[in-house]
């Protein structure tokens, strides 16, 4: 099989999951190569090779300045009526889904997405899906050429394999409608706040908080059990609390020894930022929230009785 | 201004989720609602409408689904959204990507809205790629992950969350956006609402009615298939219980238990 693996770059680093999957791709045997769109990032493609690209494609083009996925399905488009690939692999981010979806339309090629898993079986490529909030794994196959695939953020671990990237440029007619879209401001990585990566136990503190001044109590609880904030998206889109602590798909993934989530409903952009973690507690209020699916220990109840509770008995427990 | 949002009929949350394993599909046989990320995007539809001025919008809603999605779609037309288009039928039962986005592309098209809003997600599937699709389809720009929406000019603007912050991205009418489930609050229908919902328009449409032939629709227009079913790697037991007061020391309990202290 020959497969083509999206690579997307941020401040001149290639991004740790797309060369995760270009890893992955690579122990699948076959031919694997892959494609690079940006400004100022030809430098960047031969680094690729390390993680066992045997040819990448750049499109170096300041109209690819900006992280916008329709002109680079424009670009993927053209790449693909040349050369022929049997299967296009992405690692899921906010700009690749968006590029994969497009690309699926535009060719009529199947899509599969949220993958954990790629295998090759009888020389046909399989991809394995959860659904249902992980209850069910399905095997999913394609019936079209190229096969697209999606696969779940921070599912695949690059390692370096020392191999070199020849580097090919090529050059493609972007469309009218895919330019339309202009970036006014790019968002850069912020340094601020404290580093959750890093931290052994995470509260982290969603929508059933109610409202931000009940990050208190999330942070009366991090405090007495030693550990760090997190928040999710909702919370952060909502302002409550700063990006820098937010976990979930578009934020950090964390994997500390013990993630409680308060007030968080779990839903799939959420958990596959802290499905890695040791030990998972959950307490909310609604029996049907999907975080109750994987939470080693769920609790339905009211957290603002719950958390000042659990709070006090901790610190009594390490006073003790 | 014309504002369409695509919204998809769902199985409850409350209802006990399975996929038959005859067709490989979810079972969809019990209550269904309307997608809950869908509900902020119709919210977002409403607010730009209202922000338009008294003649300022028409909402309109755009589904795939069953004829009986119908029923939960209306709860979008309590909170004030104008009509329903709802594509009914069999054959379009287990589309994937490329054939939904084909049959809504359809469905947008003979509408020629300025706007095409989407929600976060599908409750269900958990998909989150369909708006990119459908922009494609339709030859419009795209914004996705919108956590905060502006319209001026024929313009909009929006703030898309992505991996490292937020960017700021605008695109000229008529477009796409993809918006996020904490970019409002959804209102509730009032009982006025309620009560008017069923005397607005609801349109059912055949594939034949859009022009989509069969065989691109359905299984037969998908490129992408369920081989198998398994069961997810075990994660360990998962316990679950109910708050009668002693929830704190439960899980004091547990952690101590797990050496987690």
């Amino acid at each position: 099989l020959r497969f083509l693996v999206f690579l997307e770059d941020h401040e001149g680093r290639l991004q740790k999951d797309s060369l995760g999957v270009l890893f992955k791709a690579a122990s699948l045997g076959g031919e694997v190569e892959g494609v690079l769109l940006g400004s100022e990032i030809e430098g960047l493609a031969a680094e690729a090779g390390k993680f066992g690209a045997q040819r990448v494609y750049v499109l170096d083009d300041v109209l690819l300045g900006a992280p916008l996925p329709q002109p680079r399905v424009d670009a993927l488009e053209n790449l693909l009526r040349d050369r022929g690939f049997d299967a296009v692999l992405f690692a899921a981010s906010v700009l690749s889904a968006d590029v994969a979806a497009g690309l699926a339309a535009r060719l009529d090629a199947g899509l599969n997405y949220d993958l954990t898993d790629l295998v090759v079986e009888d020389g046909k490529l399989v991809g394995k899906r959860p659904a249902l909030g992980d209850s069910v794994y399905a095997d999913v196959g394609w019936t079209s050429e190229p096969c697209l695939a999606l696969v779940r953020a921070g599912t695949f671990e690059p390692a370096e394999s020392g191999g070199s990237a020849e580097v090919e440029t090529f050059e493609s007619r972007l469309q009218d409608f895919s330019l339309a879209a202009t970036m006014v401001e790019r968002a850069h990585e912020e340094s601020e706040g404290p580093s959750i990566e890093d931290a052994d136990v995470i509260v982290a503190g969603g929508r059933g908080l109610g409202g931000p001044e009940n990050f208190a109590l999330v942070e009366e609880l991090a405090k007495a059990l030693g550990g760090a904030v997190a928040a999710t998206r909702a919370v952060v889109d909502a302002g409550w609390y700063p990006y820098a602590a937010q976990v979930g798909q578009t934020g950090k993934t964390v994997s500390p020894k013990l993630y409680v989530a308060v007030g968080i409903s779990g839903a799939i952009q959420h958990k596959v930022g802290m499905q890695g973690s040791g030990l998972i507690v959950a307490i909310n209020k609604d029996p049907n929230a999907p975080i109750f699916e994987y939470a080693d220990l769920g609790v339905v109840g009211d957290l603002h009785e719950i958390v000042p509770k659990l709070t006090e008995l901790v610190r009594a427990r390490r006073a003790a | 201004m014309k504002i369409a949002v695509c919204a998809k009929y769902v199985p409850e949350a409350t209802a006990a989720r399975r996929i038959d394993p005859q067709t490989k599909r979810l079972d969809r046989s019990g209550e269904g609602t309307l997608n809950p990320f869908d509900v902020n995007a119709v919210e977002e539809a409403l607010k730009l409408g209202e922000a338009a001025g008294p003649d300022g919008g028409e909402v309109v809603i755009v589904s795939l689904g069953p004829e009986r999605a119908l029923d939960a779609m209306r709860r979008a037309l309590a909170m004030g959204a104008d009509r329903i288009v709802l594509v009914a039928d069999e054959a379009a039962a287990g589309s994937d990507l490329v054939a939904t986005s084909r049959i809504l592309a359809a469905a947008l098209e003979r509408e020629s809205p300025d706007l095409v809003l989407f929600g976060q997600q599908a409750d269900d599937a958990d998909g989150a790629v369909l708006w990119a699709a459908v922009a494609d389809r339709l030859q419009r720009p795209l914004i996705s992950q919108v956590a905060e929406l502006t319209l001026e000019d024929r313009k909009v603007r929006g703030k898309r969350q992505t991996e490292y912050g937020y960017d700021v991205i605008d695109a000229p009418l008529p477009a796409v956006v993809a918006v996020s489930d904490a970019i409002n609050e959804p209102r509730y229908p009032s009982l006025k609402g309620i009560m008017g919902a069923k005397k607005k328009p609801q349109e059912t449409l055949s594939l034949a009615d859009l022009g989509v032939p069969a065989e691109e629709a359905g299984a037969a227009g998908s490129r992408t298939t369920v081989e198998a079913l398994s069961d997810p790697p075990a994660r360990g037991d998962t316990v679950k219980l109910e708050d009668d007061g002693s929830a704190a020391e439960k899980i004091l309990e547990f952690l101590q238990e797990k050496k987690a202290l």
